[in-house]
């Protein structure tokens, strides 16, 4: 198996569905083995213990959006990255210069972001412009 | 037999491996969890597990009994499917990501099948990690949504937010091995790096190449520990604010479940570490004469750890610790024989080395966790955001100016 | 039965499946827990088509980026489970029908197409290729995705503003 052909993924699937097998039988397991009383205090999600008021499920800051947002576009930044890296001792000069300008255009929006408070996380989401 | 082999490599092959690295690798996660409390433990001057066998020993076993028999509670309200889901998710990717890790460079043979010393060795095997780890995110989410309980869904946001801030900085920190390497393959990444400085300093790609990748090996192991949402980085746990974070309502062997993910991911960051930047199986001695000597370190190692074992052993508090400690040194003085036989001494050089610089890496993790405080949350967005984002991209933008102008 | 086929249906299945499931869920998480399965076996398709690398970006960039904030985002808006209306009429008879009608248009046109179809991969696709491919040939429309990403995070950015106002 050189890993030149679809062969070696073979072995990468079985691993996977044995390690998916065995946490199935773990979860089974931990639900079957062992004595349950349940009682509906017992089931009251844990807060401290005060009584719980309110629903879990609130909705939250637009922070975790925002990441989750820009965390896409340099995900997609860092992907491009992996070929390149993997053919630059063919391109040389001209691979550098090409990463340079790609990666320059993309600095200006991280600045950006930084001078407009969006990767801070205490301050609000965005700061307003103070002109207008 | 070996003509059924022929035909059916995966089966015969394969299988048999992947059955004997996933029983390793359970049992190491239950002894990693042994030698973290003891590290700290001995960290904070004290004993850590003591009782359940010499030193503690057999404690991770009567934790692995007692999670199984603790009652099961589920969360009134909790979404089932999903709750269920979560820890599924997070151990089978966790222990899944392992599949890739090239442990040596020899092959051997089952039952005339030459087969890697890793269950499958990739093109693309980098790629393939950080896909597996990157599904990671969802097992904390979910877990952390799904049981309707106010810290997991806090606990839960926060560790998914950080575990994606980081991966970003994890995946760029790389680039520049890739650079260097210009191969995907972990096999190739590790034999790019033979040779030497001066004869004896390892070209490792830490010390070695067109541009040293300290700042990357830095980066790469921050974003890690982040990623694997250990302390500092564990704010998901901040027992001070958010009790357990996203596994709270979790009880029974659910919630051990989401500690063995963990703990595979640290073994799993701590291979990554050694291949990418420490040379992987590289032995640190260089191939010469004047080091010959240097391939008969794992035996004498082990069998000095089986001497110290049976000296102290024999003078342990308790009666079994007084048979079983000296076993045990009998069994490395055993091994340590076995491996000063000609064929074995070779076999053994990889391994040894590769597991050795593991399990540095593991004790730097617990090392960290036993020295460093907490960061706050917003410190720790900051931290990934605007100091290990720019400076991944900068070690990648010298990287390959240091390539290009010392390229003929 | 070649193990290439017996994989390719049982990924075909999946996807069939986990998109019926993303439209049939009530919960919207449950729909984009569905939509992640469909992510991840188009990624094991491409594979059996010999493109490992477009199968590792699929499940990193689709699968561990954009279903991420989908999840946020559905986290985000609390949204709870959809309510069930009555099927209208209208649907019921001019939309199913028009919908099958499609359907087997469709499975016509493939039908058709099957011979003209490449045997599954034996060889995997070098990234080689594909790197020299993208960084050489097409240097152009790589350099656009990068203004392309810009002003996604310009939009990122207004839409977060959004908070503040209120």
């Amino acid at each position: 198996m050189t890993g030149n052909d679809l062969q070696s993924y073979a072995p990468l699937l079985l691993h996977l569905t044995l390690a998916m097998a065995l946490s199935g039988v773990l979860v089974l397991l931990s639900s079957l083995v062992g004595w349950r009383r349940p009682s509906t205090t017992k089931s009251q999600p844990y807060e401290c213990g005060i009584t719980p008021t309110g629903d879990a499920r609130e909705p939250f800051s637009v922070k975790f959006y925002l990441v989750a947002m820009v965390f896409i576009l340099f995900d997609v930044e860092a992907i491009f990255l992996y070929p390149w890296a993997y053919i630059f001792r063919e391109l040389r000069w001209f691979g550098f210069v090409e990463m340079i300008l790609y990666i320059g255009i993309l600095l200006v929006g991280y600045f950006y972001l930084w001078k407009k408070g969006a990767l801070d996380w205490n301050r609000p989401a965005v700061r307003r412009d103070r002109a207008s | 037999m070996n003509e059924f082999a022929s035909q059916h490599p995966i089966l015969v092959v394969a299988l048999p491996k992947i059955v004997v690295l996933l029983l390793v690798l359970l049992t190491s996660l239950a002894y990693l969890t042994w030698f973290e409390r003891k590290v700290v433990a001995h960290i904070q001057s004290r004993w850590g597990p003591y009782r359940v066998g010499p030193h503690g020993l057999l404690q991770p076993l009567a934790d692995g009994v007692k999670f199984l028999f603790k009652e099961d509670v589920t969360p009134a309200g909790a979404d089932k499917f999903v709750y269920f889901l979560a820890p599924f998710l997070s151990l089978s990717l966790a222990i899944t990501s392992i599949a890739v890790i090239p442990f040596g460079p020899k092959e051997f043979t089952v039952f005339g099948q030459p087969t890697p010393l890793a269950i499958t060795n990739l093109n693309i095997g980098l790629l393939v990690l950080f896909a597996i780890t990157s599904m990671g995110v969802y097992g904390v989410a979910l877990a952390g949504w799904s049981s309707n309980s106010k810290y997991p869904l806090l606990g839960g946001l926060r560790s998914s937010a950080q575990m994606i801030s980081y991966e970003l900085a994890l995946t760029m920190s790389v680039v520049g091995v890739i650079l260097m390497a210009g191969t995907f393959n972990l096999s190739e990444i590790v034999m790019s790096q033979q040779g030497f400085h001066w004869g004896f300093l390892p070209r490792w790609n830490l010390i070695g190449g067109p541009m040293p990748q300290l700042l990357g090996f830095l980066l790469f192991f921050t974003a890690a520990v982040a990623e694997t949402n250990r302390a500092p980085f564990d704010l998901a746990e901040a027992e001070s604010e958010l009790v357990a974070g996203f596994h709270t309502e979790y009880a029974s062997f659910k919630f051990a479940m989401f500690f063995m993910a963990e703990y595979s991911s640290m073994i799993t960051v701590s291979c990554l570490a050694t291949i990418l930047f420490f040379g992987g199986w590289l032995s640190p001695f260089p191939q010469t004469a004047a080091f010959a000597w240097a391939h008969y370190i794992p035996a004498a190692a082990f069998a000095l750890a089986g001497l110290a074992l049976i000296f102290y052993g024999i003078r342990y508090l308790t009666m079994f610790g007084r048979v079983v400690l000296p076993v045990l040194g009998v069994v490395l003085g055993a091994l340590a024989l076995l491996f000063i036989r000609p064929g074995v001494t070779e076999f053994v050089q990889g391994p040894f080395w590769f597991l050795l610089k593991v399990v540095f890496f593991l004790f730097v993790y617990v090392w960290v966790r036993g020295t460093l405080p907490r960061l706050r949350y917003d410190q720790l967005m900051g931290f990934g955001w605007k100091l290990l984002l720019p400076l991944s991209i900068l070690n990648v933008v010298i990287t390959s100016l240091a390539i290009v102008l010392t390229q003929r | 039965m070649t193990p290439q086929i017996a994989v390719f249906l049982v990924l075909a299945a999946m996807a069939v499946a986990g998109a019926v499931s993303l439209i049939l869920q009530r919960h919207p998480i449950h729909s984009a827990l569905s939509l992640i399965v469909v992510m991840v076996s188009l990624a094991g398709l491409y594979l059996l088509l010999g493109a490992e690398f477009i199968a590792a970006v699929q499940i990193i960039v689709y699968g561990g980026a954009i279903m991420v904030l989908f999840v946020f985002v559905i986290m985000l808006l609390n949204a709870g489970e959809e309510e069930r209306t009555n099927v209208s009429r209208m649907a019921r008879f001019v939309g199913v029908p028009l919908g099958v009608m499609f359907l087997l248009e469709v499975a016509y046109w493939i039908a058709r197409a099957t011979s003209h179809l490449a045997p599954p991969a034996a060889q995997l696709v070098s990234t080689r290729d594909l790197s020299t491919l993208l960084f050489r040939e097409y240097v152009f429309p790589f350099e656009l995705t990068s203004f392309l990403i810009l002003i996604a995070l310009l939009g990122a950015l207004v839409l977060a503003r959004r908070e503040d106002s209120d």
